[in-house]
């Protein structure tokens, strides 16, 4: 991993940002100050109402055989229980099970709703036999208002209702989900430890230290190659659309690459899949030849749109390689089952290849055909490495950290489970 | 302005979303779901102008009889006639018996399924050239390679039935997929995201911000 | 002429051709080679099968005409356990160009186990929108597709009438070739909504979803044609994929013969030097 040592240039209108990001950190945690509504009021209930028998609109059962089965004894003892965590979309109700379950009377029980303990009532669920709970999510049940809620069993007798029903049952949200509090706090450490080396990386003024990434210093390498050739240079941004942070930061490399190749006086050919990343990659091409001093020599037709199907993508891409012979591949991004038919494609062009991926199950197949692989997170860091900017090697450094911290979590974590203790497991799984 | 306005969006929607998985209320639920429905049909949009660009680029290349320009009016003549024929066949345009769908079983289907078969010719002639043993780290993944192959086909099995248990190829198999092969996978799982987080985080504070526009 | 000469002058067409045949050959004339069921295919077996019958099941075919070898006996022999327990199965599709496919699949077999369209089962069609579609099911199913494959409306079906979101489902089975697929599904729904996943995904994939596996965020795995031999060996039957396993073992064994061969001429190459 990259080790980062202090130093970087200060740029004062980037405090402005680093206050945003710590700011949003405050709110974040400012929330679990908040109570959420159901520590305030009630959370569950046990029966309120007592009310006789109602005479309300009766769920559809198929009428009893006279004289075959009686009907089933009452459910009794239903509580309710506002689901926490949520949006005030669902109650959980639990119940004791009718005597008569268990011995072919009851064939399940009907949940009914209504918004007065006399009814009407509605019937919202249903649940077979020997099931004494159900969660009303129902999207006709409105958070903050008041149910009161009743179950009937039913069975080949008949229909029986509860003695007493419950309520009054309120759905209400919370603002803040408990059981992702791990969650938070780790996120909420790793941005800590980013922003914090961002901001000291700023503040040293010195380009930090990355140990060197043979991959990419190969980039440059392959484009100088071909311009020796006297052939273009390949750039594919992988195959996802822009929603995919390999593709956002494959097109940042692109424009640290179009510079390199608008320097070289070598033409740049990129194929896109996506059409949102295709506009972009037209403008990080543009920019690349603006910076280098030869705006005049860019090409809109260097970057290409192709297809978001895979395969037509990729045969359009061996096409380029078959017809043009570029001198230099380079595979940066989000890549699947074409990976290796680009990179042994590539190889037999007789190219440099350098390819870099987070798919894991990629890699194997990147590793063998091409000349240099970066992995993983070597894709992440390559805009940093190749730009050196203070602020963007910090945010390296800070990863780096979180890194040894997510160590230690696991080595602590491994030495009290071997003990038995199951308490840090079950806190860091989120819900 | 014209980076400023594009920063400031990116920074509040980010931080909206990543909100939005803490906090379950309301407020910030049912706004989050509408940028998420709202993601929907913005993908959905970028198909028609990817199209568009496409038609665009081909027909200029077919115009000017650009080197190749056969096959770009085959792909013309490809996209023109599947759309259409989509568009008079209608709402049951995926039915049997259909002309849309008889061009996705015999052209796209056959077409999509040839090119991924590809891929087993290609590992042969990888393999041949790449698993070249010159270092002790090649010749682990060498060894293991032959292990998981042989011990994920019932060849492997056959081979090797008459070992222990413990010995034969696909329990060797199965070990190297669910110790080391995992250990390193989750390694690289881990890095691979905070590298996603540390980029994503990035660009939602605008301290990447080449992708908006290189241009200053 | 040397092992290394002649592997230096060797046409990888050749290779190829030998590739071809040791495919081709086997699927005319099986070998019939015995399948032994690995822990992640019985797992996947027996967490259908502890289904209270009757139960919902949530299938997400997420694949497309490529990677159809792997991923269709999967979901031939998946569609076939479910029925036969009378489980109502909701499939929807999240990979585009694979809805026409899927369609195909799911017809087909319940055609075969006499079951009935908005009934027992219904395919909800392709949906674009990759992990949102998946966390807008947690909301509702039927408000995220509010259509079915067909075009019909799909709060008029009756199998549509239990049906709300993941919490009505016993189970989800994920069959995916890449992305949207397994992966997300773990991230996105395993975690927020606690239902159970089994997955079916390519032979590629299968190692980078062993974590999940190891974690039991994975109920089971079928990877790739292996995976799908098994489970049909499992279910007594003999499709698509135990057909191939003949064809691909003769592949992995000529692959490993390519390794083996390769290093020998490098080292022949390299004593020649030396000497």
């Amino acid at each position: 991993m990259p080790h980062v040592e202090h130093g970087g240039r200060h740029d004062g209108r980037d405090r402005v940002q680093h206050r945003a990001g710590l700011t949003a950190a405050v709110v974040l945690v400012s929330l679990l100050a908040l109570p959420a509504r159901s520590q305030v009021t009630a959370v569950s209930g046990a029966p309120l109402v007592v009310v006789p028998e109602p005479a309300a609109a009766k769920p559809p059962v198929p009428a009893p055989v006279p004289g075959a089965f009686q009907a089933p004894r009452p459910a009794r003892g239903l509580i309710w229980k506002d689901v926490p965590d949520d949006a005030g979309r669902a109650v959980d109700l639990s119940w004791e099970s009718s005597p008569d379950d268990g011995i072919q009377l009851v064939d399940g029980y009907y949940l009914m709703r209504s918004e007065s303990p006399g009814g009407p009532w509605t019937l919202v669920d249903s649940v077979t036999a020997r099931v004494a709970t159900c969660r009303d999510q129902s999207t006709s049940l409105r958070r903050d208002v008041a149910y009161f809620y009743r179950v009937d069993a039913y069975g080949p007798g008949g229909v029986t209702p509860a003695g007493s029903v419950t309520g009054p049952a309120i759905a209400s949200s919370q603002w803040f989900n408990h059981t992702r509090l791990s969650v938070l706090l780790l996120t909420m450490l790793f941005f800590a430890f980013v922003l914090f080396f961002i901001q000291s990386a700023q503040g040293e003024g010195k380009k930090p230290f990355l140990r060197r990434i043979p991959g990419i210093d190969a980039i440059e390498e392959a484009i100088g190659r071909a311009t020796e050739m006297g052939r273009p240079v390949l750039y594919v941004p992988g195959v996802q659309d822009i929603e995919d942070m390999q593709t956002v930061q494959a097109l940042i490399i692109l424009e640290s690459v179009a510079k390199t190749t608008a320097r070289y006086e070598t033409p740049i050919k990129v194929p896109v899949s996506y059409p949102i990343p295709f506009t972009i990659a037209q403008e990080m091409v543009k920019s690349g030849y603006v910076h280098a001093g030869r705006a005049e020599q860019y090409d809109p037709e260097s970057v290409q749109f192709v297809s978001p199907e895979q395969f037509a993508y990729v045969a359009a891409i061996t096409g380029v390689m078959m017809r043009d012979k570029p001198g230099a591949h380079i595979f940066l991004g989000a890549f699947f089952a074409e990976s290796l038919l680009l990179a042994e494609a590539g190889h037999a062009t007789g190219a440099i290849q350098v390819a870099g991926t987070a798919n894991a199950g990629q890699l194997p197949f990147f590793v063998v055909a091409c000349d240099y692989t970066l992995i993983g997170e070597e894709l992440f860091a390559a805009s940093a490495y190749l730009s050196g900017e203070p602020k963007l090697v910090g945010s390296l450094k800070g990863a780096d950290l979180m890194k040894i911290a997510i160590i230690l979590l696991v080595v602590v974590g491994c030495v009290i489970e071997t003990f038995g203790q199951h308490g840090l497991t079950q806190w860091l799984a989120t819900q | 302005m014209k980076r400023e306005i594009p920063l400031f969006v990116t920074a509040a929607v980010g931080l909206f979303m990543i909100l939005s998985f803490f906090v379950p209320h309301q407020a910030v639920s049912v706004p989050a779901d509408f940028l998420q429905q709202s993601a929907i049909i913005i993908v959905a949009f970028g198909i028609v102008l990817g199209g568009a660009n496409l038609l665009r680029v081909n027909l200029e290349a077919v115009v000017r009889r650009q080197p190749g320009w056969t096959y770009k009016l085959v792909l013309i003549a490809g996209l023109v006639v599947t759309v259409a024929l989509g568009l008079i066949e209608g709402r049951d345009f995926q039915a049997a018996g259909t002309r849309s769908t008889w061009i996705y079983d015999q052209v796209y289907s056959s077409m999509s399924s040839a090119m991924f078969a590809l891929l087993a010719f290609f590992i042969a002639s990888a393999a041949f050239r790449a698993f070249r043993i010159r270092t002790t780290e090649a010749a682990l993944l060498a060894v293991a390679a032959l292990i998981v192959m042989m011990g994920r086909v019932p060849l492997g099995g056959v081979l090797t039935a008459g070992l222990p248990h413990e010995l034969r190829i696909e329990t060797l198999a199965q070990w190297i997929l669910d110790v080391p092969q995992n250990a390193a996978n989750r390694a690289i799982l881990i890095g691979a995201a905070l590298g996603v987080m540390a980029t994503g985080l990035r660009v939602i504070l605008g301290i990447e911000r080449s992708y908006l526009s290189g241009e200053d | 002429m040397s092992l290394a000469a002649f592997f230096e002058r060797l046409d990888r067409r050749w290779i190829y051709v030998i590739m071809a045949l040791l495919v081709l050959v086997p699927l005319l004339w099986p070998l019939n080679l015995p399948l032994e069921a690995s822990p992640p295919v019985r797992a996947y077996h027996d967490a259908i099968a502890a289904l209270p019958p009757g139960s919902t099941v949530l299938m997400s075919c997420d694949f497309d005409p490529a990677s159809r070898p792997e991923l269709e006996p999967m979901t031939r022999t998946t569609l076939r356990q479910l029925f036969r327990k009378h489980c109502k199965v909701v499939v929807v599709v999240l990979y585009p160009g694979g809805a026409r496919l899927v369609d195909g699949i799911v017809q087909d077999v319940a055609r075969e186990n006499r079951q009935v369209d908005g009934v027992d089962y219904v395919n909800l069609g392709y949906k674009a929108g990759n992990e949102a579609v998946m966390v807008l099911m947690g909301q509702s199913i039927a408000g995220t597709f509010p259509r079915d494959h067909s075009g019909r409306d799909v709060t008029g079906l009756p199998i549509m009438q239990s049906v709300r979101n993941y919490s009505s489902c016993a189970l989800l089975v994920s069959l995916s070739v890449g992305y949207p697929g397994t992966k997300e599904y773990v991230q996105q729904v395993q975690g927020r909504f606690h239902i159970p996943i089994i997955s079916g995904v390519t032979a590629v994939s299968a190692p980078t979803l062993y974590p999940y596996l190891q974690t039991g965020q994975l109920s089971g795995m079928l990877g790739g044609m292996a995976g799908a031999a098994e489970y049909e060996d499992l279910r007594l039957e003999r499709g698509m994929a135990s057909r191939g396993m003949d064809a691909q073992s003769l592949a992995h064994l000529f692959i490993a013969l390519c390794i083996v061969l390769g290093n020998l001429a490098q080292w022949e190459r390299k004593r020649k030097e030396a000497a």
